[in-house]
Parts: C-alpha cells; structure tokens; sequence
C-alpha cells in the first residue's frame, strides 16, 4: 500500500538537497563581492535576468547588493530568449514567450547576464543573440548559481559561479523559492532536463 | 503549454477561446520586439511566405510584410493583378506552381467566401486567411479585439461593442462578432435595415438602427466603411443621407454621457463613417490598431509556423 510516509521516502531517495538557505545566503553574498571588485559602484553596469528564472535571481542578488554592500544605482532588466532559441519547430510543445523589460540603454555598457542553472549552453547562446537588439555592450559577462559541468554542447562559459554541480542528463536542478522572494534551497531532482 | 488548436488560420470561427488567448500573450510579447531599436527576430530565418493577394489592399499586405520581415522569413508577393490569373489560371495551379518554388505559408486574401479552406484542403503549406469575399477576416478581428483590450485596460468580457456601418458586405464585422463572442463581449451592430443581414439575431448579436443609441451603449464603436465598390444595388438612397444619419460626428460624441472607444478597420472614408476630427481625436485608437496589426500577425504566423515541425530524415 502506498502511504504519504512511503512517498515522502521515494521522494528522498530521488531527491538529492544541494544546499539549504544558510548555504544559499554565503553564496550569494560571495556573488555579490565578487561582482563588486570588477564592477565598482556600478554605474555602467546592467544586470540582466534571464526569463523565466533568472529573473528571480536577478532580483535577490540587486535586493543583496543594495541592502548589504550600499550600492544604489545597481540596474536590472529582464530579457526573453524564446524568439531566438535554435530549437524552435524542433521540440514537440511549444515554449511560452515571456516579457522582455530592459529599459536601460546597454550601448557602451557592461552587461552581466544572470541565470538560475547553466547546462548546455544553449540558452545563453540565443541570450547573446537576443541582446544584439537593444545595443552594443562594452563587455557580457555570465552569473549563475548552479553550473552543471561537463554537459555543455557549446563553447560557453560563466565568469561567476555559485556553485559547481557534476550531475546526469536524467537529474534537473531545482530551486525552491520562498514567498518572499527569497531563496529557500537548492535540490537535484529526477526528471526531463529543464 | 499547449500550442495552436488548429494548423492555418482560416477564419475566427475554427479558433477555440485559449488559441485566441495564446495569440494575445504572444502579440503583447512581439509588441516589444518591435519597438526596440532593432525591431528583428530570427524564428522564421528557414520559412518562405508567399503573400497571394487576388484582391486589392495596402494596409492588410503592408502589415503582414512587415510582420513577416521581422520575423526574418523569405517574403514573396503576388497580385493578381500583374499575373497569370489574368490568362485564365486556377487558383490550385496558381498556388500550386507557388509552392512547387519551396514555400511554407501563403497568407492569401481572395474575393470568393472559402477560397482559403479550399486551398488548406489540396495544399500542402499552412494557409493564412487575409480575407476572403464578405466572408472572415481573421487577423483583423484579432487585432481589433487585442486593442480594444488595451484600450479598455481590462478583459473585454462583459464589454459593449457597436459594430457600426454596412455589416452585409464587410468580413471584418463577421469575424469581429464570432472573435468577441466567443471573448465573452456583448455584440452589437448597428446600421440601414438594408446593410444589417437578416441573422445577426440568430447569432446572438443585437441590432440598432439608431447610431446615437448605439453609440450610447456601446463601450467600443467599430466603425466600418461603406463598400461602394461591392454595392451593386441602392442600399441607401444617397451618401448625403447615410452621413446624415448614420456618419459619427463631434456634435454626436460630445452628446453622450461617456463616449466610446472609437475604432476603424481603415481605409476611412474620412467625412462619410466618421469625420476627420473624430478620427483624429483622442477617443479613436485607429493608428494604435495598426501598431497592433503587426504584433498579431507577427504572432499568427510564429504559432502557426511553430506546428510545421521540422523534418531533417527526407
């Protein structure tokens, strides 16, 4: 008989947690010096989150650097891939486009792009692409909180890392998010990769 | 999240109410692609489009070009005009010697009602209706029902919309009843008994003969014009009375409690439907509908492109 109790165990044994929100919040502070020592008060700087998830991140990591380093004119902005992806008509369902918000100039300025979980590379790829359209930056740079090492299939990768993951193709990484916006913990789930 | 219910864009009437909705989320996203300083994407880089045009028109052509173009697909027009419809070709042969040169969608406007289901039946590309006779024309209606969204800045369930002019001849009224239907809008059209066909209350659509009433109700007025060149009997006995009675005026507007959204397929008939002055004042959104036109069909043609998935085996 399946109880609650037999699934909670199934769950733990195909659930692996990374990290909990003590973790998370040394992290993220690390991030947030490291971004301070190359890019200062951050006046020509823009931090940008990739939709859906990246957004989020983006988020918390400005909210940190205002809060706790008093950096005021630290920028965001939130840009969607979809139209630019090279899986399109290749994938069976459709991918839902999100909304692009950037509404500071990027021309001549330096751009840190910020994601959740950096895999194939894929998607930071079509990000490259996409970011054309609104300008010429000065310099891209790449932040994500979990790289997924050795399952890229493209020559690309990120200038600040939160954490380093070795994981399978059939294992997804997946962040739980509090209500408030914060982040909650970091978990290696089984599942399609995301 | 599921895609499109159908594979071409026929007429609003095959179109469930979540196709609609999917096609707004994506037009709002599109809408900001084409306002960034590069107005460009590259999903469609591998599709061709041929725009077959049997018809005349400029803003509906103009717009799905341009739609097509920023969504970086290979654009060929053909009007019917210049071609070899004129010596006699049928529309399968026409098309057909078309898609023989490798092309995935024709967007395709024609002057006999079904032209487009007929071809979506022998044709092997996914067919988009630009309009055909006085039957639907479907991306308009969408564009219609996503500014008036805007405009009202809500759901338009629940909302009042007047379709105002000569309903019998016009697909854009057909297709503006069954899009805000089946939205969840109350429909009404209002004109000459002689230009209202016989069952619109069939259709659950309301009538009004009288324009200041219509106007009154109504939360959006959809202004339609007066097809002189499809009208081969007296609908009216002349211009000078329809203006008298059924042309939207500043004196009439400025009588009503709340005055309307007003809208306008174009071309305006600028001092018969409506007079300069209403069409260029703050209370009319037609300059925002065509804006619009281009995100809707940007959006129509990416979703339906999006069903032709590719196939790298033959």
């Amino acid at each position: 008989m399946i109880t609650s109790k037999t699934v909670l165990l199934f769950l733990e044994m195909t659930q692996k947690r990374l990290f909990g929100s003590e973790e998370l919040q040394v992290i993220l502070n690390r991030l947030c010096c490291r971004l301070i020592e190359s890019h200062g008060d951050f006046s020509q700087t823009v931090l940008i989150g990739l939709q859906p998830r990246g957004v989020a991140l983006t988020e918390v990591i400005a909210g940190l650097l205002q809060k706790n380093y008093q950096c005021p004119s630290v920028k965001t902005g939130a840009l969607d891939v979809t139209f630019f992806r090279d899986d399109f008509r290749r994938r069976d369902e459709l991918i839902k486009a999100n909304r692009t918000e950037l509404h500071t100039p990027i021309e001549g300025k330096k751009i840190v792009l910020i994601d959740d979980v950096l895999y194939t590379g894929r998607t930071l790829r079509s990000a490259l692409d996409a970011l054309q359209a609104f300008g010429r930056p000065s310099k891209t740079e790449l932040l994500v909180l979990i790289d997924r090492r050795f399952s890229r299939e493209l020559p690309i990768q990120p200038d600040y890392v939160g954490r380093h993951v070795d994981s399978m193709a059939t294992e997804r990484v997946r962040l739980d998010w509090l209500g408030n916006g914060q982040l909650d913990s970091v978990s290696l789930i089984q599942g399609p990769a995301a | 999240m599921s895609d499109l219910s159908v594979s071409h864009l026929l007429g609003i009437k095959n179109l469930t109410t979540e196709d609609i909705h999917l096609i707004f989320k994506t037009a709002e996203q599109f809408k900001e692609v084409i306002n960034r300083p590069i107005k460009k994407v590259p999903s469609l880089r591998d599709i061709t489009v041929a725009n077959l045009f049997f018809e005349n028109s400029t803003r509906t052509r103009l717009s799905f070009e341009i739609a097509e173009k920023r969504l970086s697909a290979d654009v060929v027009n053909f009007s019917a005009a210049q071609s070899s419809v004129k010596k006699g070709e049928t529309l399968i042969d026409t098309v057909n010697n078309i898609l023989a040169m490798k092309v995935d969608m024709v967007v395709m406007r024609h002057s006999h009602p079904g032209a487009a289901h007929f071809l979506s039946q022998h044709v092997d590309a996914s067919i988009i209706n630009a309009g055909d006779g006085a039957h639907e024309h479907p991306t308009q209606a969408l564009l219609d029902a996503f500014s008036m969204q805007s405009a009202l800045q809500s759901d338009i369930k629940g909302a009042k919309v007047a379709i105002i002019g000569d309903i019998l001849h016009s697909r854009v009224a057909l297709s503006n009843i069954f899009c805000l239907q089946k939205l969840g809008a109350e429909v009404m059209v209002c004109g000459p008994q002689t230009l209202i066909p016989k069952h619109m209350p069939e259709m659950g659509v309301l009538v009004e003969t009288n324009v200041d009433k219509a106007l009154a109700w109504a939360d959006v007025a959809n202004m339609l014009r007066v097809q002189h060149e499809r009208m081969n009997l007296p609908y009216f006995p002349t211009l000078r009375e329809y203006v008298t009675h059924y042309g939207v005026t500043m004196e009439r507007l400025e009588a009503l409690p709340k005055v309307p959204v007003i809208m306008h397929p174009g071309p305006i008939n600028r001092g018969v439907e409506i007079t300069s002055e209403v069409a260029d004042s703050k209370h009319s959104i037609i300059l925002q509908q065509v804006e619009n036109g281009v995100a809707i069909r940007m959006a129509v043609l990416y979703l339906l492109a999006a069903k032709r998935t590719m196939n790298f085996t033959a």
